[in-house]
């Protein structure tokens, strides 16, 4: 353990992997405190492209160079086997994020909205209807018959 | 002259100190039109730092996949549904509190990570150089990930394959065809109508 609070080989150490877990968690909050869906998922981006960054990171070696064969044997080449994990966890992202994106732009056809509090109160008017004007449920109900 | 050690930690802070700017940025804004495009900008931010931590495939994947196409198919939602974030009437206290335990958690866990850059932490002396050793004589590709996605592993591409190809179909499925009856309220109106037809019945 260090002698001090504040260790530089700790840092220099790990910065790295500290800043990726502040981004990490920056996406984290976008994803559980903003209502509208499409934010939701850029947060979601965001956490996963950190997490990719995590994963590159603790392939690197000092003074390495990219896994590409050089013809000088006393080349150290950086780990090439999170690259190829990340290249495929990209695709895969992207694919999950395009029907993300398909998924809302139907939720918009059917709701009228993209703000989750809106959904779910038009979804409790649904299972169960009170018809009190006052019901900010029922103003979004006939926005939605407007809309038609 | 400054050592090229300097230099990497210099340009990586550089790009960490734009990323965490444009995450910032892409919680304060409510115009979706700048999130989507800082989120376009962060993607080309962390393919710049790939590029430094010498995952050059991964940066350009990352350049044309998480800055390219997702920033395309993410504007064409936003056209397609709304453009501006309503204020969300919950207080932020309990995310907030969330992201800083978990934050914390994670932080802990790097402790016991090998040092960064560490020519012999575990996760560089296990295959990683049984597969830089025999790439060259077993496959004669010079591009070590490419040797590993398509020849070593390509059984894990194929599944990849699989999972795009799911997600299309599930796309057209949603979006493709069948517009018309699509309404929430008009199915609602017509279970309405179909109550009212069988109390006449």
């Amino acid at each position: 353990m260090p002698d001090t609070m504040i260790n530089m080989d700790l840092v220099t150490g790990h910065y790295n992997y500290w800043l990726v877990v502040v981004l990490m968690m920056t996406g984290l909050f976008i994803t559980v405190s903003r209502g509208n869906l499409i934010k939701k998922i850029v947060g979601l981006n965001l956490f996963q492209t950190s997490v990719f960054m995590l994963y590159i990171s603790m392939g690197k070696i000092k003074g390495g160079t990219a896994p590409i064969l050089t013809d000088d044997p006393a080349t150290v080449y950086s780990n090439p086997l999170p690259h190829v994990l990340i290249l495929t966890a990209i695709v895969v992202g992207i694919a999950t994020t395009a029907l993300a994106l398909a998924l809302i732009i139907r939720i918009r056809e059917s709701y009228g909205t993209i703000e989750a509090d809106e959904i779910l109160e038009i979804e409790h008017q649904i299972d169960d209807p009170d018809p009190s004007p006052t019901n900010p449920a029922n103003a979004l109900m006939a926005r939605i018959r407007g809309n038609r | 002259m400054i050592s090229p050690d300097t230099a990497a930690i210099v340009i990586d802070a550089l790009l960490f100190t734009f990323l965490v700017i444009t995450a910032l940025a892409i919680v304060q804004l409510r115009h979706l039109f700048a999130v989507v495009m800082l989120a376009g900008v962060f993607s080309l931010l962390s393919a710049g730092l790939f590029v430094s931590l010498d995952a050059v495939d991964v940066a350009f994947t990352e350049a044309a996949v998480g800055a390219g196409i997702s920033t395309v198919l993410m504007l064409g939602t936003m056209a397609l549904t709304a453009r501006e974030e309503k204020k969300s009437p919950h207080p932020i206290f309990l995310p907030l509190l969330v992201c800083l335990v978990t934050g914390a958690a994670l932080i802990y866990g790097t402790l016991d990570m090998p040092p960064f850059g560490s020519p012999d932490a575990p996760v560089q002396t296990h295959v990683a150089p049984d597969y830089i050793a025999r790439t060259p004589v077993e496959t004669g590709v010079p591009n070590i990930v490419t040797a590993v996605l398509a020849s070593y592993r390509g059984y894990d591409t194929l599944g990849e394959t699989t999972v795009i190809f799911t997600a299309v179909i599930a796309v057209l499925m949603l979006l493709g065809w069948d517009t018309k009856n699509r309404s929430l309220a008009r199915n609602a109106r017509r279970r309405e109508e179909d109550r009212e037809k069988g109390d006449e019945a």
